[in-house]
């Protein structure tokens, strides 16, 4: 018998991809799709079941159709639709108490992936500068998406412990990007001018939505051989960026903002509607965030194919110019070193190339 | 003023002066190598890629040959031009740490190389101690109530060593909550000091920097000058001992006297979140000219390095073992800055 695998989640670009993607599976036989909200794409072969994974009927869901694989995608931060923040938090939170408690009841599930993010190490000056899966968080994360995913992320290993026969595996993934992405990161980064935090410079790491698709489909099924894919993984590409490159790779400017001030700028947005701009957020962009992926190699053995360089320009390439695009200011300087370099030596040299070289510092 | 009361060691050969320019920012002239440095380190200027442009400060031989000199210019305008763009289409690379080595290498260490150069007129000593590749635990004397004597450091380690070598310095977490600060300090390669950044350096093969006394030796009053304080926990030991690596002491004279600390207001210290609050005979009563350090003339020795790799991994968990090793440094340490202090003329010259 092949098998079923139920995915939550789905009316969200990734978890639709993922249905996708895990059809093709030679050995998955059936996909059972849930959410609470109808998908506005579509979902292929799968089976969708519209059902809110608050309410027990999962269970119902997960005897019925006989699951051996759960891939819990419907933790998220921004919600889907109309709802506030206390119904993304019921969801991420109370749906994953709903679900582990299926699971643990469902004698037929052996594996169990869940969606978290890096956020739960949360960002602080006291933190090292790289955090590995066993770095303890210094300052908890104290509300927000980052709370709710510390709190799943501990849901699931309780789980964990009283279900041992079930493989469970929980990815934490650095920032989303791609050219379908919807995370806040990514609309934060779609802003005409990016709000920064005056005086800091955080260090950011992004993983591509193909390699997420990648890595979620690795943790679902067999591991490989050399492989274990239970345990808890950080994914993300390889590299650094820091938000001055990223606005400038964007070619979108920069409005520093004093740290105090940083709030109020943030709920502003938050009224126009252009981005959630919350004090998790806000921590990321202060302090930044890298984490090590020497566990994703070695011992999921996931290979990313997009470095968080080249997932940046990917969704860089989706988003359009910004106001100063790159190209244009590159363009720009090259003309001056023409311009520089034709007339000889007569010409050009002296004060003004020496001091555009430190103004670019 | 006179310097304590300090044991003379003679052994130690004082070094001709004028040495200490002779190597900066990786000229050609292989000046001066001392007689047990191998040879295969030829000029050091591939370490430090691109130290030849956007370095207007940077003295060519004038009139001597024009067209070499034009020439020289425009090489120079299009290396500025193109390490502009690269900055502002975003195109440069930093490490997991936010180490920027372009703008640290073109910038930073410029702004700094005239305090280093002119202002404290720095010796180096023994520069060779840290080895030429692989990791090395700089451990070093901490005083001055600002770090100016890491940023020296760095600068030292950076035009002197014949492998082009950078300190990674280990700071405070204040370093990292202040704004501006914090952003420089990760540009130019700094990073918190806790066992999980000095190991993963450390096994990167960097040469990390560490200044064990913290806000106890740069807090320290004026009377207390180049007496050591605690090292800590002897953290560096282990994190050491766990990497393998060497360990350099080394003795930094001068900074001490850059900002004479004759008291300590711990009222407002604590009010503004900060370990101390320096008086010093100029500070809060000149306003910001009381921020002007005192022009000493600083000395940076390196010590011989203390190999760490002879002992088994179990070792890092010894602590008999990690507070000899501690002491062993820390006496060194002290031994050197005596030595150093009884060789010097003066504070100032």
């Amino acid at each position: 018998m092949g098998k079923a695998v139920l995915v939550t989640g789905v009316a969200r670009q990734l978890g639709g991809r993922f249905v996708h993607r895990v059809q093709r599976d030679p050995d998955v036989d059936r996909v059972i799709a849930v959410d609470a909200e109808a998908p506005g794409h579509d979902l292929g072969e799968a089976l969708f079941v519209r059902a809110d994974i608050r309410q027990p009927t999962i269970g119902r869901l997960l005897a019925e159709y006989d699951v051996d694989t759960v891939v819990h995608l419907d933790v998220t931060g921004t919600p889907l639709g109309a709802g506030g923040r206390t119904a993304v938090k019921e969801t991420n939170v109370i749906g994953t108490m709903q679900l582990l408690g299926a699971c643990q009841k469902s004698p037929s599930v052996q594996r169990l992936v869940v969606k978290s993010t890096t956020s739960v190490y949360g960002s602080a000056p006291r933190d090292p500068a790289v955090f590995t899966e066993a770095t303890p968080p210094k300052s908890l994360p104290g509300g927000g998406f980052a709370k709710d995913a510390a709190e799943v992320e501990g849901y699931v290993r309780g789980f964990a412990r009283r279900r041992p026969d079930v493989a469970v595996c929980v990815l934490r993934f650095a920032n989303i990007l791609g050219p379908a992405a919807d995370t806040p990161f990514a609309e934060y980064l779609s802003l005409p001018v990016l709000p920064t935090v005056f005086g800091y410079d955080p260090r950011l790491q992004f993983v591509h939505e193909d390699d997420v698709i990648d890595v979620l489909r690795i943790a679902s099924r067999e591991p490989r051989r050399a492989t274990l894919n239970s345990g808890t993984f950080n994914i993300a590409g390889d590299g650094v960026l820091t938000l001055s490159q990223c606005s400038r790779r964007l070619g979108r400017p920069t409005m520093p903002v004093l740290l105090p001030a940083v709030r109020w700028v943030g709920s502003a947005l938050r009224t126009v509607g252009a981005t959630d701009f919350s004090t998790e957020q806000i921590r990321l962009l202060t302090h930044g965030r890298v984490v090590s992926t020497v566990q994703m190699r070695e011992t999921l053995g996931f290979e990313p194919a997009y470095t968080t360089v080249e997932a940046f320009a990917d969704f860089a390439r989706s988003r359009g110019r910004g106001l100063l695009p790159p190209t244009v200011l590159g363009r720009a300087v090259d003309r001056i070193a023409d311009r520089v370099a034709q007339p000889g030596p007569g010409r050009g040299a002296g004060g003004t190339g020496a001091t555009t070289t430190h103004s670019g510092g | 003023m006179a310097d304590a009361k300090v044991i003379p060691f003679d052994e130690d050969r004082p070094r001709p002066g004028g040495q200490r320019s002779a190597r900066r920012r990786g000229g050609p002239g292989p000046g001066r190598r001392p007689a047990g440095e191998p040879a295969e380190h030829p000029a050091p200027v591939s370490a430090l890629p691109g130290a030849e442009v956007g370095d207007p400060g940077a003295d060519s031989g004038a009139a001597s040959e024009p067209p070499a000199v034009a020439g020289e210019w425009e090489r120079r305008i299009a290396g500025g031009l193109a390490f502009l763009r690269r900055r502002i289409t975003g195109e440069y690379e930093v490490d997991e740490f936010g180490y920027d080595e372009e703008l640290t290498d073109q910038v930073l260490m410029s702004l700094l190389r005239p305090l280093y150069d002119r202002y404290f007129r720095v010796e180096v000593k023994d520069i060779e101690n840290i080895p030429a590749e692989g990791g090395a635990l700089v451990v070093a004397n901490h005083s001055g109530t600002l770090p100016l004597d890491g940023l020296m450091l760095q600068v030292a380690v950076h035009d002197n060593h014949p492998a082009g070598r950078h300190l990674r310095l280990l700071a405070a977490d204040l370093v990292f909550m202040l704004p501006v600060v914090n952003e420089l300090a990760r540009k130019a390669g700094h990073t918190l000091a806790c066992a999980e950044d000095a190991e993963r350096l450390l096994q990167r093969g960097e040469v990390v920097g560490v200044m064990p006394e913290g806000f106890k030796g740069i807090g320290k009053p004026f009377g207390e000058r180049y007496k050591l304080q605690r090292f800590g926990r002897g953290g560096f030991v282990s994190t050491a001992l766990r990497a393998g690596v060497p360990i350099v002491p080394c003795s930094i004279v001068g900074a001490e006297e850059i900002y004479p600390m004759v008291g300590n207001a711990r009222t407002l210290a604590r009010l503004l979140g900060f370990p101390y609050f320096p008086l010093t005979p100029t500070f809060p009563w000149l306003g910001p000219l009381g921020l002007l350090p005192l022009p000493t003339k600083w000395t940076i020795q390196f010590g011989e390095p203390i190999p760490t790799d002879g002992f088994s991994p179990e070792a890092a968990e010894d602590p008999m073992l990690m507070f000899n090793l501690t002491d062993q440094v820390r006496e060194q340490i002290q031994h050197t800055l005596y030595k150093l202090l009884v060789q010097r003329r003066s504070v100032f010259f």
